[in-house]
C-alpha cells in the first residue's frame, strides 16, 4: 500500500466512525520495516528481515471512550475494528475531561526535521554484516583479555506514522534509524565481565566508526575486571553521561502529567518552586532537527515544542497531554504518546538536562573519597516518595582519579535530596538517544556494600 | 485439539499441503532446520482511575514467522498477513540464511499428543465485558473502603487468548489455544500533609472469569494493595550493607529467577557468557536449596502445553541439593550442546526468535517453620514483597528490589522500611542459605519476564528462606 493511501484509509476509519455514531474520533497507523544481523566470535548468527502495521481507532461517544486494534487492514477487519470500539464504549464511564484537543490547538511543525533518509533504503546487507564483523574485530583486537564475545549487532528500520482526527488533523511522517553495538567479554583469572558499546542515527553515515565502537566496548569491559565489593560508607557519587541518562528518566516520570494529577509524584504541586540545584536546567524538545525524540507533531495531532521543565533549578512545566492538562486546568505542552491501544499516554521528545561547563576529567579530579557509577541495575526508584536505591558497577574516585572497579554495591537517596545537591555538571553532553544528560556529580549519596 | 479444528484451518483454510510447501521454501537453501509459528491473538484490557473506568480497548493481531537454522546460524522473517503469497516470500528470506542444495523437502508432519494444563471451558477474552468491567469496579471500592487514608486507587484488568500453530520440519506439528488473565491493583494513602506510599498486588493466571468471580475475588487483591500502602506509612529508612535477610513466601522467589534462572539458560552456557557456564555438578547452593523450573503446572501464569517451539513442558531440577543440575534448553542450544530440549524455547509474538526462557521457577520447600526462622534472627530485615529485579549474567550479579520489608530485632519483626534494592552474586548467594520454610507457596500471578527484548509471562515461587549475608541498600 503506498503512502497516500494509508492516510486516506485513517481518513476513511474517522469517517466510518463519526458516521456510526461516534461524536468524535481518532484514528493512528504505524508501519514499519526491520532489518537485524547478530554476529558472534566472526561469524553470522542471525540475520532477521521483516516487515508489520497495524491500526488503531479511539473514540468518543459523548465523554465516554472506545478503543480498539487491528492487523487487519482489510475490509472486514475494519469493520471488526469500528464495531469493537462501540463495544467497549458501552462498559467506559462518562468521564468530563474526556476528548480531543480544540481544533485549534492541532497543527503540525513546519521544515525538515531530518527524520529520514533515504540512505537506509540503500544499506547492503552484506556491508552491514561486515560492519558488525568489524566491530567484534576491533573489540577482540583491543587487548588479548578480550577472548569472548556475545555478539555485535547491526539494526536497521523504517517506520511510518500517520494519524487522523475528527477535528480535522490529518497527517503523516517516516522516520528511519541504523544502530551499530558490540558486547565484548573481558575474562582473567576468574574475573569475567561483559559491557557493551553503542551508536544510533538516522542516517547511516552518522554512526560512529565500527572500529571505535568495538574499541571502547572492549576498554568499558577490560575496566570492570577484578571489581572489589567497598564498605558501606556515604560518598560523593558521579554518574558518568549513560547513567546520568537514567535520571532524567526519574526526572520525567516525575513531571509525567498524570503521575501529578494523581499526586504519585515527589514533584506533584512543585510547580514555581525550587526542586534542583541552580546549576540545574532540563528541557525538553521535540524539535530538533534529525535526533530520536523528534516529530513534526505529537500522537494527538498537537505540533511538537519546546518545553524547559527545570530552570536553574526552578521547576517551570510538567508534561501534558490533552486530558492531563484539562484535568490540571492547563493546555497540554504537545507531549501525548500512545501505541495502537488505549488513550493517549504521555512521553517526552528530546528531554536532555543542560550541558555545564566542567569537564568530566575535572569533576573526578575533585574528589578525594567518591564513586564513579559506570552501570545500573534494577528498578528500585519510587517516584511516589523519591527514594532511590539500585545496583551499582563502577570506579571507586581516590584522590582524584579513577583507582579501581567496584562491583555488587547500591547507591541509595532520595531524588529530592539529590536534585538539589547537584554539585557538577559536565561539559559532555551528547545525543544518542532521546534523552541525554551529561556527567553529573551528586553531593552524597549512601554506597551499600560490605 | 485438532489441526481441521484449528482457527488456522477453519478461518484462514491453512492446509497441510501449505504448511509442507513453507516448510520446503524454507530449506530450499539448505537450511538444516526450518518452523513456523502461525499466531492469533485476541486482546482486551480495562483500566479504572479515580473510580471512572477511563480506558478500556480490545484487539486483534496475528502473522506467522519463519526460522531457518543453518549450523551454529539462524535465518528470521515474519510477516502479518497469512496469504500464502505473503509467507512463502517470509519463508524464501528466512532460507537465504543457508547456501547450498535443498537437503529435504517431504516433511511428515505428525500431531502429538500433549497435556491440557488450562482446560478452560470460555476464555476470559470471551466472555461479556460487562462481566469484566465490575472486576475494576469492584477493586476500586474495596480498596478504597479499606481505610480512609487510601486517597488513589488504580486498577487493570488485562486479558489475552492466544491461538498458536507449530509447524517444523522435524514433523512436529502442534496447536494450542493459551488463555491469560490479569488482575493488578495500586493504592495510595496518606497521611495528613505527609509524603502519600504506594502499594500493589495483583494475580491471575490460565485461568477462566470464575478465578476472579471465586478464587481469588477482586476485593483479594484490593485490600493487599490498600494494606501494603497503609503499612509503609510509618516506614522508616531502610538499613545500608551487609546483614542477614528473611524472604517471606511467594513473589519473593525472585531471588532465584534472577540469581540463578538466567544464568541457566543455555544460549550464555554455550556461549560461555554466564557466570555458571561449565559449573554442572558443582555445588552453587547451600544443600537446603533445590530449585525447579516447571513449565507444566496446572493454570499457572509461566505455565504452557508445548513451548514456542512446539515442544511439550516439562519440569526441570535446576539445583538438586544445593548442586547445580542442569541448563534451561530450547532447540538451537540443545542441537549445538548435543542436549534435549527442556521445553523451554519461547519467544514474545510471532515477530521474536524463539530463545531459552523459564516457565515457574521456584524452591521445594523445607523443614523450617517460618516463625521459628524469624525468631533465629537477632538483628536482620524481612522481605514480604518485592518489585522488579535485573540480573548481569556474565558476573552473575543481580539485584531485586523490595517494596514492604520490616526490620527484624531481637528475632521479631518490628518496624516497616523503605524501599531497598538487595543486590548479590548468583553463584554466590544461595550458599548463605540457612534454614527454608515448610511454607512453599507460589506467587499470585503477575511475572512478566524480559530479555533481549522479548517479554513472556512467568511464575515464581518460594518457602521463607534465611539468607545469612545479602547487601541491602538502604541509607540508614
Amino acid at each position: 500500500m503506498n503512502g497516500i493511501h494509508l492516510l486516506e484509509l485513517a481518513n476513511d476509519v474517522v469517517r466510518k466512525a463519526v458516521s456510526a455514531g461516534a461524536s468524535d474520533a481518532e484514528c493512528t497507523i504505524g508501519e514499519g520495516d526491520e532489518f537485524s544481523a547478530e554476529v558472534r566470535m566472526r561469524e553470522i548468527e542471525s540475520l532477521k528481515e521483516a516487515g508489520s502495521r497495524g491500526m488503531g481507532l479511539r473514540i468518543l461517544v459523548g465523554q465516554r471512550t472506545g478503543s480498539s486494534y487491528t492487523s487487519d487492514l482489510s475490509g472486514e477487519g475494519i469493520e471488526r475494528l469500528v464495531r469493537s470500539a462501540f463495544e467497549i464504549a458501552e462498559i467506559t464511564t462518562e468521564d468530563p475531561f474526556a476528548g480531543l484537543p480544540d481544533a485549534g490547538e492541532l497543527g503540525s511543525v513546519e521544515g525538515d526535521l531530518k527524520l529520514y533518509s533515504t540512505a537506509i533504503e540503500n544499506l547492503d546487507p552484506a556491508h552491514n554484516i561486515e560492519l558488525a564483523k568489524q566491530a567484534e574485530a576491533a573489540a577482540f583486537a583491543a587487548d588479548p583479555r578480550i577472548s569472548n564475545s556475545d555478539g555485535a549487532s547491526f539494526d536497521s528500520g523504517t517506520s511510518r506514522h500517520i494519524f487522523a482526527n475528527s477535528r480535522g488533523f490529518s497527517g503523516e511522517y517516516r522516520t528511519s534509524s541504523c544502530s551499530l553495538s558490540a558486547s565484548p567479554v573481558a575474562r582473567d583469572g576468574d574475573s569475567m565481565e561483559r559491557d557493551y558499546w553503542f551508536s544510533m542515527a538516522r542516517d547511516p553515515g552518522g554512526l560512529q566508526p565500527a572500529a571505535e565502537i568495538g574499541r571502547i566496548a572492549a576498554q568499558r569491559a577490560l575496566r570492570r575486571l577484578h571489581p572489589v565489593k567497598v564498605d558501606t560508607q556515604k560518598v560523593p557519587v558521579v554518574f558518568e553521561p549513560r547513567t546520568a541518562r537514567s535520571l532524567l528518566d526519574s526526572i520525567f516520570d516525575a513531571v509525567h502529567g498524570m503521575s501529578i494529577y494523581r499526586q504519585e509524584s515527589f514533584l506533584a504541586g512543585k510547580l514555581g518552586e525550587r526542586v534542583a540545584g541552580e546549576n540545574v536546567t532540563v528541557i525538553d524538545d521535540a524539535t530538533l532537527p534529525g535526533l530520536f525524540g523528534t516529530s513534526p507533531f505529537d500522537d494527538e495531532g498537537v505540533p511538537s515544542r519546546r518545553t524547559p521543565v527545570i530552570e536553574r533549578g526552578v521547576l517551570k512545566s510538567y508534561l501534558l497531554n490533552t486530558y492531563a492538562a484539562r484535568k490540571l486546568g492547563m493546555k497540554t505542552t504537545g507531549n501525548a504518546s500512545r501505541g495502537l491501544a488505549g488513550n493517549a499516554g504521555i512521553g517526552h521528545g528530546n528531554f536532555f538536562l543542560e550541558a555545564g561547563v566542567q569537564t568530566p576529567d575535572r569533576i573526578v579530579a575533585g574528589i578525594s573519597n567518591g564513586f564513579f557509577v559506570t552501570g545500573l541495575m534494577g528498578f528500585g526508584v519510587n517516584i511516589v516518595t523519591g527514594d532511590y536505591s539500585r545496583g551499582a558497577t563502577g570506579m571507586w574516585i581516590r584522590n582524584g582519579e579513577l583507582a579501581f572497579a567496584v562491583s555488587e554495591v547500591t547507591i541509595a537517596g532520595n531524588l529530592r535530596d539529590m536534585l538539589l545537591s547537584v554539585e557538577a555538571v559536565g561539559s559532555d553532553l551528547e545525543f544518542s538517544g532521546a534523552m541525554a544528560a551529561p556527567t553529573l556529580k551528586i553531593g552524597e549519596m549512601t554506597v551499600g556494600g560490605k | 485439539m485438532r489441526f481441521a479444528d484449528s482457527i488456522f484451518a477453519g478461518r484462514f483454510g491453512i492446509t497441510a499441503r501449505d504448511l509442507n510447501r513453507y516448510l520446503a521454501e524454507a530449506l530450499s537453501q539448505g537450511g538444516d532446520f526450518a518452523d513456523l509459528y502461525f499466531e492469533y491473538l485476541l486482546t482486551s484490557s480495562i483500566g479504572i482511575d479515580e473510580s471512572i473506568v477511563k480506558s478500556a480497548s480490545q484487539g486483534v493481531s496475528m502473522g506467522v514467522g519463519v526460522r531457518v537454522i543453518a549450523g551454529e546460524r539462524t535465518g528470521y522473517a515474519y510477516c502479518d498477513d497469512l496469504s500464502p503469497e505473503k509467507v512463502l516470500k517470509a519463508a524464501n528470506v528466512a532460507a537465504h540464511i543457508a547456501s547450498g542444495p535443498s537437503k529435504i523437502d517431504k516433511f511428515n508432519l505428525n500431531e502429538g499428543l500433549r497435556h491440557n494444563l488450562y482446560p478452560v471451558v470460555t476464555a476470559p477474552t470471551e466472555t461479556a465485558l460487562s462481566a469484566r468491567v465490575d472486576l475494576v469496579k469492584r477493586a476500586d471500592r474495596a480498596a478504597r473502603a479499606y481505610d480512609p487514608r487510601v486517597f488513589q486507587v488504580q486498577a487493570g484488568y488485562a486479558d489475552n487468548l492466544r491461538h498458536v500453530l507449530v509447524a517444523t520440519s522435524d514433523g512436529v506439528l502442534t496447536m494450542d489455544c493459551q488463555p491469560l488473565a490479569r488482575l493488578s491493583v495500586t493504592a495510595l494513602a496518606r497521611r495528613d500533609g505527609e509524603t502519600p506510599q504506594q502499594g500493589h498486588s495483583g494475580g491471575g493466571g490460565r485461568v477462566d472469569l470464575d478465578f476472579f468471580l471465586k478464587d481469588k475475588p477482586p476485593e483479594y487483591f484490593a485490600r493487599e494493595a490498600a494494606r501494603e500502602a497503609i503499612a509503609m506509612l510509618d516506614a522508616a529508612e531502610a538499613p545500608a550493607g551487609e546483614m542477614t535477610v528473611v524472604l517471606g513466601p511467594g513473589w519473593p522467589g525472585i531471588l532465584l529467577h534472577e540469581a540463578v534462572g538466567h544464568g541457566l539458560e543455555a544460549d550464555f552456557n554455550r556461549k560461555g557468557v554466564s557466570a555458571f557456564s561449565g559449573r554442572i555438578g558443582q555445588k552453587v547452593a547451600s544443600e537446603l536449596c533445590t530449585v525447579i523450573d516447571d513449565g507444566t503446572i496446572l493454570n499457572r501464569r509461566g505455565s504452557l502445553n508445548v513451548d514456542d517451539e512446539g515442544h511439550p513442558t516439562q519440569r526441570n531440577v535446576l539445583i538438586e541439593n544445593g548442586v547445580l543440575r542442569g541448563y534451561l534448553q530450547d532447540k538451537l542450544s540443545s542441537t549445538l550442546m548435543g542436549a534435549a530440549s527442556t521445553g523451554s524455547g519461547r519467544r514474545e509474538s510471532y515477530a521474536h526468535i524463539p530463545m531459552p526462557r523459564m516457565t515457574n521457577t521456584f524452591m521445594l520447600a523445607g523443614q523450617s517453620d517460618p516463625d521459628e526462622i524469624v525468631r533465629s534472627v537477632p538483628k536482620g530485615l524481612y522481605c514480604a514483597n518485592f518489585g522488579g529485579g535485573q540480573v548481569d549474567i556474565t558476573n552473575g550479579n543481580f539485584v531485586f528490589s523490595a517494596s514492604e520489608s520490616y526490620l527484624i530485632e531481637d528475632g521479631k519483626i518490628t518496624r516497616p522500611v523503605r524501599n531497598a534494592t538487595l543486590i548479590g552474586n548468583g553463584p554466590e548467594a544461595l550458599k548463605y542459605v540457612s534454614m527454608v520454610g515448610h511454607d512453599l507457596k507460589l506467587d499470585e500471578g503477575v511475572g512478566t519476564c524480559g530479555k533481549a527484548g522479548q517479554s513472556v509471562p512467568v511464575g515464581l515461587g518460594i518457602p521463607t528462606v534465611k539468607i545469612d549475608r545479602m547487601t541491602v541498600g538502604g541509607t540508614a
